[in-house]
């Protein structure tokens, strides 16, 4: 279990002029749970672009281990390939496929697991529809974990706004992802449906053998489920351990509550 | 259960195939529809093909091309040059017209499908322009502006012509729905709603807006290589702005995405220009009238993004016997 899944060395971007992130170092071991948490504007999602290739790194080094054991250099690659060899991701502003159906939606993200060609499609031959049942009862599976199961028919974009954010994890899950990257995933929801939301990421984390990791304001989801917390400010790493260390932090209370708190304490 | 349900479906589809593509065949040959008329209608097919062209990159890859007419040219005269200078047999000849088309596609593809915006609507529009000079020019492979004539046996025989292009129209159609309704077709779905959503789910963006331009570059050169034998004549002209644009409504009119919805757009907006001949010059006047209350009125198109089905028209008939039945 010790095994390191994901290393960061580091990694930096800049923008213009502006150093988004300046030397982001971390160490994710497989099946961890990470939180990674920050003031607003801290460089917490473009720390999430660099580990999933939406970003290149200006500078720094960024290794992931597949479940073949070989080691790949994440800031080499586009996000579509990191997809394959196991990293998936939520987005903080939902970005679902709108107008096709909840099930085409997940559908989509196992084009990967696909055991037909081009020539299988057009000519309708009994592989296709044996690979399509497959994939098919697959994506039921994964939408009856979520209880989102019985709205497949649906467009993805006429669900209520918390579905919409079940559904993009379920998507993420069904790339067969080693880690998972959630960028926000109770932003917008309810106390209950945070609650509901824990639940539902430890199940899938031993479900599915994941290691996560996790950007979240809501402070309560954080400390209650994550093992070891990550805080960002002005793109640096300020601290780093366990959630109960974090708490009591100074540079961490400063970060979030100013100078004058820290004076008050 | 759903092995039945699969070859009842099959046998729909093949009946329905069958009697567009034969019967009208058979009624042109004995004379029951006159050769003009059969003339406009296999023209409408051509018009078809392109028309689903324009769509694959319009409705379901979600970009603009403004040069489709440009593939059209290259598959009529790549087809004429290797049937009267090499001797191809004719559908072998439309099959390579084709698949130059297709590659060409492809090298226009290559260097404009990494950039986003109207880009592509500037490159193509430009290509299909320049093609057009080229061929003017290009004297020992095209005739020059005059043209280059092309007999065969679809300019001389209406029933065979219709039947090799509607046939030809109605298999790409059902093979292009087979490809739409499948893995591949949800990828190239998903590039047109989010690029980067689809990215991060293990889509190659670059690589299925290239198959879509690829496949609808095929079409079109498909759709020239059948016009270029049923004609019997082809000029540079075939390849300019304002035939693109012509295309671009069918879609525009029949529901982007929707490929049904273009054949139909096709089929009716060609009958339409010829039926309105009769107003001569308010001829064009009252044309795009018409294109205008469409849009007035059903801005997504004619069928939006829907596509027509037999197989569900089929169940909705039998569905209402069915409740009729109940009814006594």
């Amino acid at each position: 279990m010790s095994d390191v899944l994901l290393r960061v060395d580091d990694i930096s971007i800049v923008f213009g002029g502006l150093r988004a992130v300046g030397g982001f170092s971390c160490e994710l071991k497989t099946g961890e749970l990470v939180g990674l948490i920050g003031p607003n504007g801290a460089g917490k999602t473009t720390v999430f672009n660099m580990l999933s290739g939406v970003y290149t790194p200006t500078e720094g080094s960024i290794c992931f281990t597949d479940a073949r054991g070989r080691v790949h250099s994440v800031h080499e690659k586009k996000p579509f390939q990191l997809s394959k060899i196991g990293i998936a991701r939520t987005f903080q502003n939902i970005r679902l496929f709108g107008n096709l159906t909840v099930e085409d939606n997940v559908l989509i993200a196992m084009h990967s697991q696909r055991e037909i060609n081009p020539l299988d499609a057009i000519f309708r031959t009994p592989r296709f529809y044996r690979d399509e049942e497959r994939l098919r009862a697959k994506t039921l599976e994964l939408l009856a974990l979520f209880k989102i199961d019985s709205k497949k028919e649906e467009l993805a974009s006429n669900l209520p706004y918390g579905e919409q954010r079940k559904l993009e994890i379920v998507r993420a899950l069904a790339t067969n992802p080693r880690l998972l990257l959630l960028d926000e995933p109770a932003a917008g929801m309810n106390p209950q449906e945070t609650q509901e939301l824990m639940g539902l990421i430890s199940f899938i984390r031993k479900q599915f053998n994941l290691t996560i990791l996790l950007i979240e304001h809501d402070m309560k989801l954080v400390m209650g489920i994550c093992e070891r917390l990550i805080v960002l400010d002005y793109g640096r790493t300020i601290a780093a351990g366990l959630p109960a260390e974090i708490k009591e932090n100074p540079a961490v209370i400063k970060a979030y509550l100013g100078e004058e708190a820290m004076i008050d304490a | 259960m759903k092995t039945t349900v699969r070859m009842r479906n099959f046998i729909l589809l093949a009946a329905v195939a069958v009697a567009v593509v034969f019967l009208p065949g058979l009624l042109i040959k004995i004379g029951v529809i006159d050769a003009y008329t059969a003339q406009i209608f296999t023209l409408a097919g051509i018009n078809a093909i392109m028309a689903i062209s324009v769509n694959i990159i319009c409705g379901v890859t979600g970009q603009l091309s403004l040069g489709q007419a440009g593939f059209m040219a290259i598959g009529a005269y790549v087809c004429i040059w290797f049937s009267q200078a090499m001797h191809f047999p004719l559908p072998l000849a439309m099959v390579t017209g084709a698949l130059f088309a297709a590659v060409a596609g492809f090298f226009i593809g290559f260097p404009t499908l990494k950039l986003s915006g109207d880009y592509l609507a500037i490159v193509t529009l430009g290509f299909g322009e320049i093609l057009r000079v080229i061929f003017v020019n290009l004297k020992v492979f095209t005739g020059g502006a005059n043209g280059k004539r092309f007999t065969t046996i679809l300019a001389a025989s209406a029933d065979i012509a219709w039947i090799v292009i509607i046939g030809t129209l109605a298999a790409v159609v059902i093979f292009l729905q087979n490809f739409l309704r499948s893995t591949y077709g949800r990828a190239i779905f998903s590039v047109r709603e989010d690029e980067i959503a689809a990215n991060s789910n293990g889509i190659s963006v670059f690589k299925y807006k290239m198959t879509g331009f690829v496949v609808a570059a095929f079409v079109a050169g498909l759709a020239g290589a059948l016009y270029a034998p049923f004609i019997g004549f082809v000029k540079p002209d075939l390849s300019s702005f304002n035939r693109s644009v012509d295309y671009l409504i069918y879609v525009v009119l029949g529901g982007m995405g929707s490929v049904t919805g273009s054949v139909i757009a096709a089929f009716v907006l060609t009958y339409l220009q010829e039926f309105l001949r009769f107003l001569k010059e308010y001829r064009l006047l009252i044309y795009p009238v018409i294109l205008i209350l469409v849009m007035l009125f059903r801005p997504q198109g004619l069928l939006g993004m829907k596509e027509f089905s037999f197989v569900r028209a089929w169940q909705r008939v039998t569905a209402r016997r069915g409740a009729k039945d109940v009814g006594k």
